[in-house]
C-alpha cells in the first residue's frame, strides 16, 4: 500500500444538488460513520485533495468551476459522483438549466447511487476510490520508470 | 480610510457546504458592501410542473432542499389540498406535525454544527452532528428515509406510526434533551464562543422589519412572528409561544435556535399525547383548479407557495418563496461593517440554504 | 368536479401600483413576496405580477398584468427588501423594472439562457 492510499484527502463540491446528498456526505465525517478511520480527511483546498466528491448535477454555471477544481488537483486523483443527480441528473434531468451527470464534464471513477445516497454507500464508494487511487498511483510509477529508461518514449499512454 | 479591495468569496469555500458566491468589498479589514450572485444551484424546478403530474410533483417539491425536505413536500400538498378542498384525516395532520418538528430539530442541530465549524470549534461540530444522528434514526424508523422522507402525499401521509414507536420516540427525545443541555450550554455560556458571537452582525428590530427578515433571524431581533400560528396541520391545537430574543446579534440567533429545539420536543410530546386514531390518508380524485397561497414555518423561517392550476393534471404555475431568499437583504445588511474574519459567522447565523434560494 | 378556488386579489393598473404600495406600507404591512407568472390570455402571452403583503398573518394581494418586455416602476424605495424579487423577475422574465434600489443589472441569476421562464 502506498502512502496515498493510507490517507487520501477528499474535496467535496456541491453541484446543483438539493443538499440531501451534501449533508449525507458531511455526515460521513461525523462520529457515527467516521470515515477518518480510513485516514480520510476533508479539505477545502483542491491542491491538497486526492479524491473529488461531487454531489448534484452539472449546469452551465458550475461546469467551469468543476473543471477548474479538477485541474488543480494533483495526479493521481479519483472522482466520485454521489447521488442520482450526479450520475444522470436524476429527478432534475428535465430541468432547463441542468446539463446532466458529472460525467459530462469529468471522468468519473465511482458512481454512488441513491437519492439521497446513504452514508454507508458513500463510505463504500470512498473505499473503492482508494483502491482506484492506488492503481493509478502504480501506473504512474511504472510510467515514470519507463520515461527514465526511454525518455523519447515519454508519450507512452497507459490505460487506467 | 484604506483602499477598496474586492474579495470573491465562494462558490467553493471551506466553511460553506454549498456554493454561494459573494463579492466582498473591503476597506482594510472592514466590509463595506457585499454583492451576491447566485445561479450555481439553479435548476429551474418551478418549470418542472409542466412535465410532471401534480401528484408526482410532490417528489420534486421534496427535493427543493434536502434539509427541510418534508416541509417543502408538506407545503405543496397543503396548497393542492386547499385548492381541491380535500379534508385530510386528523391523524395524518398530527403525523405531519410530528415529522415537521423532527425536521426542525434535525435542521437546527445541523446548523449548530456548521456554525461551530465556522468559528473553529470542530469538537462542537462533531458533538452536534452526533446528536443529530439520533434524530435521524427516529426519522428513519418512522418514515424510511434519512433526509428525504417521502412521507407526505396529497390527501394525507404515506405511513402510519404505531403507538409503541410513538412512545419510544418520546422517550428518546427526552433523553436527547439531556444531551442537548450540554450542547446548548457550550453555545450559550462558553466565553470563547461568546467572544465570537456577541455583538457581531447586529440586526435591529426596525432593520429586520424593513428588510423583510423571517424566521429565527427575525425572532432574534425581538419580533414575534411564527407562521405556525396560522394553525396549519395540527398546530391549531397545540400550545406554544414563539421564541424571541432582543439583541439581534449572532448570539441571539443562536439562543433562539437553542430554545426552539426544546420547544419542538415539547410540541412533539403534545402531539403524541393528543394523537387521534383513524385513517391516515384519503382518496384523491380529479385535478386541482384554481389558485392559492400557502405559508408554513420552516426551520429557516416563513416559506410561501403559490400554486395555480387549470383543472388538468399538470399545474400551470408553481412558485416557492423560500426563507433564505428573503433573508438575503438582511444578510447583506449584517455583513456591512463587520470584520472580514467574521464573515463566515455572520453568513452562517442566518442559516443560508442555497438550494432553497435558487430552486 | 373540483370547484374552482379563488383567492382575494386586487387587480390594479401599473400606474396605481406605487401609490397603493405606499399606502400599504404606511398601514404597517410587510412585503412577503413578488411573484411573476406567464399566462395566456386569448392567445396573447401576458405576465402577471402578484405582490403579496402581510399584516397580522393576513395576506393582501395585488395583481398587475403587463405585456412581455414592458416596463414597470420599482417598489424597492418603499420596501427595502423588494430588490431581490425585482432582480429575480428581471433575470428570469426579462421585465425591466425602473429604479431598483440595488440593481444587479442581470447578474443576480446566472442561467444558461436569458429569461428562461418566458420560453416555452
Ligand atoms: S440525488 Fe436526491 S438527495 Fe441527492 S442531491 Fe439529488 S435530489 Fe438531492
Amino acid at each position: 500500500m502506498s502512502f496515498i492510499a493510507k490517507s487520501p484527502w477528499i474535496l467535496h463540491y456541491d453541484g446543483s444538488s438539493c443538499n440531501g446528498c451534501d449533508i449525507e456526505t458531511l455526515a460521513c465525517l461525523t462520529p457515527v460513520y467516521d470515515i477518518e478511520r480510513f485516514g480520510v480527511i476533508n479539505t477545502g483546498n483542491p491542491k491538497h485533495a486526492d479524491i473529488l466528491i461531487v454531489t448534484g448535477s452539472v449546469n452551465h454555471q458550475n461546469r467551469d468551476v468543476l473543471l477548474n477544481i479538477y485541474n488543480q488537483m494533483p495526479d493521481p486523483k479519483a472522482v466520485i459522483a454521489v447521488g442520482i443527480c450526479a450520475i444522470t441528473g436524476g429527478i432534475f434531468a428535465e430541468c432547463y438549466n441542468v446539463l446532466g451527470g458529472v460525467d459530462k464534464v469529468l471522468p468519473v471513477d465511482i458512481y454512488v447511487p441513491g437519492c439521497a445516497a446513504r452514508p454507508e454507500a458513500i463510505i463504500d464508494g470512498i473505499v473503492k476510490a482508494i483502491g482506484i487511487l492506488e492503481m493509478k498511483h502504480q501506473n504512474m510509477r511504472i510510467k515514470s520508470k519507463w520515461r527514465l529508461r526511454w525518455p523519447w518514449k515519454s508519450e507512452l499512454k497507459f490505460s487506467y | 480610510m484604506g483602499k477598496q479591495t474586492i474579495i470573491p468569496f465562494g462558490p467553493q469555500h471551506p466553511v460553506l457546504p454549498e456554493p454561494l458566491h459573494l463579492d466582498l468589498v473591503l476597506e482594510d479589514e472592514r466590509i463595506v458592501d457585499a454583492i451576491p450572485s447566485i445561479g450555481y444551484v439553479h435548476r429551474g424546478l418551478e418549470l418542472l410542473v409542466s412535465k410532471k403530474e401534480y401528484a408526482e410533483y410532490v417528489y420534486v417539491a421534496e427535493r427543493i432542499c434536502g434539509i427541510c425536505s418534508f416541509m417543502h413536500g408538506l407545503g405543496y400538498c397543503q396548497a393542492v389540498e386547499e385548492i381541491m378542498e380535500i379534508q385530510v384525516p386528523e391523524r395524518a395532520l398530527f403525523l405531519r406535525t410530528i415529522w415537521a418538528e423532527l425536521s426542525r430539530i434535525h435542521s437546527h442541530l445541523m446548523w449548530f454544527g456548521l456554525a461551530a465549524d465556522a468559528f473553529g470549534l470542530e469538537n462542537l461540530f462533531m458533538l452536534s452532528w452526533r446528536l443529530r444522528e439520533s434524530v435521524l434514526d427516529i426519522i428513519e424508523e418512522t418514515s424510511g428515509g434519512r433526509v428525504i422522507f417521502g412521507a407526505c402525499k396529497i390527501g394525507g401521509v404515506r405511513r402510519d406510526i404505531s403507538p409503541e414507536t410513538l412512545r419510544d420516540m418520546c422517550q428518546k427525545l427526552e433523553k436527547l434533551k439531556g444531551h442537548m443541555d450540554r450542547l446548548t450550554g457550550v453555545f450559550l455560556n462558553d466565553r470563547s464562543v461568546g467572544y465570537r458571537l456577541k455583538g457581531i452582525g447586529v440586526l435591529t428590530r426596525e432593520d429586520a422589519q424593513r428588510l423583510g427578515a423571517v424566521g429565527p433571524l427575525l425572532r432574534a431581533s425581538g419580533v414575534d412572528m411564527d407562521m405556525r400560528r396560522l394553525g396549519y396541520a395540527a398546530y391549531e391545537r397545540l400550545s406554544f409561544e414563539p421564541v424571541t430574543e432582543n439583541d439581534g446579534d449572532c448570539y441571539a440567533r443562536c439562543a433562539v435556535r437553542a430554545r426552539e429545539l426544546y420547544q419542538s420536543i415539547d410540541l412533539i410530546a403534545q402531539a403524541v399525547s393528543m394523537m387521534p386514531d383513524g385513517e391516515v390518508d384519503t382518496k384523491v380524485l380529479g385535478a386541482p383548479k384554481g389558485e392559492c397561497f400557502m405559508r408554513l414555518e420552516q426551520p429557516r423561517g416563513e416559506v410561501l407557495y403559490y400554486v395555480r392550476a387549470d383543472g388538468t393534471r399538470y399545474i400551470e404555475r408553481f412558485r416557492v418563496r423560500t426563507p433564505t431568499f428573503t433573508n438575503i437583504p438582511s444578510m447583506i445588511h449584517c455583513l456591512k461593517g463587520c470584520d472580514f474574519s467574521d464573515v463566515p459567522n455572520v453568513i452562517l447565523t442566518i442559516d443560508p440554504c442555497i438550494s432553497c434560494i435558487e430552486r | 368536479m373540483a370547484m374552482e378556488k379563488r383567492i382575494e386579489i386586487f387587480i390594479l393598473t401599473v400606474d396605481e401600483l406605487v401609490s397603493r404600495t405606499r399606502s400599504l406600507h404606511d398601514e404597517g404591512y410587510r412585503l412577503v413576496q413578488i411573484c411573476c407568472s406567464k399566462v395566456d390570455e386569448s392567445g396573447k402571452a401576458v405576465l402577471e405580477l402578484d405582490y403579496t403583503f402581510d399584516k397580522h398573518y393576513n395576506l393582501y394581494n395585488i395583481r398587475i398584468s403587463i405585456e412581455e418586455g414592458a416596463e414597470i416602476p420599482s417598489i424597492s424605495e418603499i420596501f427595502g427588501s423588494a430588490f431581490v424579487y425585482e432582480n429575480e423577475i428581471h433575470d428570469l422574465y426579462g421585465v425591466s423594472i425602473q429604479g431598483i434600489s440595488i440593481d444587479y443589472r442581470g447578474n443576480f441569476y446566472k442561467t444558461a439562457m436569458p429569461h428562461p421562464f418566458t420560453q416555452d
